[in-house]
């Protein structure tokens, strides 16, 4: 047994107890700041393989010498306030009576079951759900589908997993793909076998052994070819951290005519700085969807990026980000078409409201050689109020001349007259509004997965009324 | 009980600019009052007004619904209380689909409306049907693309959803050519004599659609004031003589 494997045996021993244990072992491990006796931690209570100790230090390292980013909303971080690894049984702890009262109340609106608020607040750290999805995880296993936490898919499969970490983003991509490298702490893993269409959706919610949903999160779903994954990501409940800074890293990698779909909530609490790396690697034929709902959080930066490798590949991006109260939501797209007849489609729509600032940051690049490529970028933008803002702006690099590209771009405010005459049918002003942000949305919504659709209706709602959501 | 609408020696103005001199009027559920005027003299802006259009500030005088002031009170409150109003130019609501409108307006009138959603959606097909309209522009957006005439049904089509005890129907009439506008003024006939009875204030340039409809009383506005009030008859004098005499006469 080894030392990570009794760590977690100390812990399972002690499901009720106070952690006494685990503090009095790792005492540091609690405290604030990140360096390099931190990092060497987190590998070892993990149990990790040397290479991957070496590979966290080296990160670290990156990390130190990489200056923030310059560009962008004001980050004003400061990397020793804040803590890179929670031991899993000292989130279990925490007790739901402890969470703040305005993510309680948000969940008792949403209506979210009382077994999932505990699970989503961390006073619980696993769903009890073992029963319900038993039947679909046997289903997935007899036809090779891997489903994991990354920290058990790196003990389980180690080879594999080496193959595909920090590949399609290199550890170097950015300051903060390296600080994930250096503290990275769970995250799905996924492998889906050649021809293997998995038809149901792949939640969080199904994957066994989880482990507490980190900050820093490492992502890695791989499609062999010809086969299809939904992978679903996230919720719209608010998501209460313990720390302040969430920075996931999510690689896919989309073979020959793999399909792979991707979507994303998040309603991080409204102190989260959301910044994460998220990227596809899609080979011929294959196609890529990203859809991401982006609601919570104090500032998030997050462009998904596909790299159409292959001919014929295609990507789909669709983003609704939602700031309110003072938020900045800074979501884009990049799409870089190195094969000929890729295409691609990017729709973001954004909604600020109650002083929040949206941008929406778009890349496309055609180089030369890539010849007849395609591509669509449309990103619509609504403005709640006088206090709240929008800024868009589109990047198309095209050096082949047989590429079309098309771009489109609007900013509306809501009406008065629209108002007027939805109130005189007897609705109210927030009912208006919601009306308003809903038809809005109309389009893309017929493109998220029918349950999260569902509750995005419900949590726009709650925030466009004054008591709504704590995002 | 039935309702009655009461305006008061009212007055409100637009940036500054006054537009309603001291309108005093009561419409009683049941009866049938059409307004005429020419362009500019305060009609539009009156059923606005009265639905509580938050762009005109209020500057005299008061409205009443059964007595109890409602000037101060807001939109959606007056339409909870039986107000309505179809409006000349309906705003388009850009995604917001025609049918999911009708039910979110319909479920805060009758909030214990038994029907399933299949059933309501039959329910709107057949009176869509009794209006001649397409029933394909209920699963479109609110008025988009739609033709000045099919805004008009959509009006009417929620008028004979939501059953108003008061109606304010702002120039139904404008924009739709003969035959348009008898199947218009046909349906519109139908909904305010169905039982239990509304109040209408129809408010038109033209005397036209009047014939259709046989108002009970026939108002007179010019400048903001209503300056003449009299039977049918008064209509057929305006359709001959245009609006120039009264202005002598006064």
């Amino acid at each position: 047994m080894d030392k990570g494997d009794k760590i977690k045996g100390l812990i399972a021993e002690n499901v009720n107890g106070d952690n006494i244990i685990t503090r009095a072992r790792y005492p540091h491990i609690f405290e604030e700041g990140l360096n390099k006796s931190v990092v060497e931690e987190i590998s070892e209570i993990k149990g990790e393989p040397e290479w991957m100790r070496r590979f966290r230090l080296r990160a670290l390292e990156i990390f130190n010498s990489k200056p923030m980013p310059n560009w962008g909303p004001p980050l004003d971080i400061d990397f020793n306030k804040i803590r890179y690894y929670i031991l899993p049984d000292e989130v279990k702890a925490r007790k739901w009576e402890d969470l703040p009262e305005e993510i309680r109340e948000t969940y008792e609106k949403l209506g979210v079951p009382e077994m999932e608020r505990k699970y989503l607040s961390g006073s619980v750290a696993q769903l009890d759900s073992e029963g319900v999805y038993a039947n679909i995880k046997k289903k997935f296993e007899e036809k090779g589908v891997i489903f994991l936490d990354s920290d058990s898919a790196l003990k389980r499969y180690p080879d594999l997993f080496k193959e595909y970490f920090f590949k399609i983003v290199p550890v170097m991509d950015s300051k903060f793909s390296a600080l994930n490298g250096a503290v990275w702490s769970g995250g799905s893993f996924i492998y889906v076998p050649e021809n293997v269409q998995i038809d149901l959706p792949l939640m969080t919610y199904f994957r066994m052994n989880m482990q507490q949903e980190g900050q820093f999160e490492h992502t890695i779903i791989i499609a062999e070819k010809g086969s299809y994954v939904s992978y679903i990501e996230g919720c719209t409940a608010p998501i209460y951290n313990v720390t302040s800074l969430h920075s996931a890293v999510v690689e896919v990698y989309v073979k020959e005519n793999a399909h792979v779909k991707f979507t994303t909530v998040q309603n991080w609490s409204r102190d989260i700085l959301n910044l994460s790396t998220e990227r596809a690697r899609v080979e011929r034929g294959g196609r890529m969807e990203w859809v991401s709902g982006s609601l919570g959080s104090k500032i998030t930066m997050l462009y998904p990026s596909s790299y159409l490798v292959g001919e014929g590949a295609s990507a789909s991006h669709l983003s609704i980000s939602l700031a309110s109260d003072f938020t900045w939501k800074d979501n884009g797209s990049k799409v870089i078409h190195f094969a000929p007849r890729t295409s691609s489609k990017i729709i973001s729509k954004s909604i600020s409201l109650r002083g929040g600032t949206t941008v929406f940051r778009g890349l496309v690049r055609i180089p030369k050689g890539s010849v007849d490529c395609v591509s669509h970028v449309q990103c619509d933008a609504l403005i709640l109020d006088e206090n709240s803002r929008n800024f868009t702006f589109p990047h198309n690099e095209v050096y082949e001349e047989t590429a079309t590209v098309t771009h489109e771009a609007t900013a509306g405010k809501i009406g008065d007259e629209q108002l007027f005459y939805i109130m005189s049918r007897g609705l109210t002003e927030d009912d208006a509004r919601s009306m308003i942000v809903l038809g809005f949305l109309d389009d893309v919504m017929k493109e998220i997965p029918l349950e999260f659709s569902i509750e995005l209706n419900r949590l726009i709602k709650l925030k466009i009324a004054e008591m709504g959501g704590t995002g | 009980m039935a309702l009655t609408l009461e305006l008061r020696d009212l007055h409100a103005e637009i940036e500054g600019k006054e537009i309603l001199k001291g309108i005093t009027l009561r419409i009683e559920q049941g009866q049938f009052h059409a307004l005429m005027g020419p362009n500019g003299s305060g009609k539009t802006t009156l059923s606005r007004v009265i639905m509580g259009d938050r762009r005109y500030k209020i500057t005299g005088g008061g409205i009443f619904l059964n007595g109890e002031e409602i000037t101060n009170l807001p939109t959606y409150e007056r339409a909870r209380r039986g107000l309505f109003l179809t409006f000349q130019n309906p705003v388009e609501l850009q995604g917001v689909k025609l049918f999911t409108f009708l039910r979110s307006s319909y479920l805060v009138h009758y909030p214990n409306d038994g029907r399933s959603f299949q059933e309501f959606i039959t329910y709107v097909q057949s009176k869509a049907r009794l209006l001649n309209m397409d029933t394909t522009l209920l699963s479109r957006g609110v008025n988009e693309g739609f033709s000045g005439g099919e805004r008009k049904k959509a009006e009417i089509l929620q008028m004979s959803l939501i059953k108003p005890r008061i109606a304010i129907v702002d120039e139904i009439d404008s924009g739709l050519d003969v035959d348009a506008l008898e199947a218009v003024a046909k349906s519109l006939k139908d909904t305010i004599y169905s039982e239990p009875r509304m109040g209408v204030l129809l408010i038109t340039h033209y005397q036209r659609i009047l014939k259709y409809l046989s108002p009970d009383i026939v108002h007179v506005m010019i400048d903001g004031k209503i300056i003449m009030s009299g039977d049918y008859s008064l209509a057929l004098k305006i359709e001959e003589k245009g609006y120039e005499w009264i202005r002598e006469i006064k």
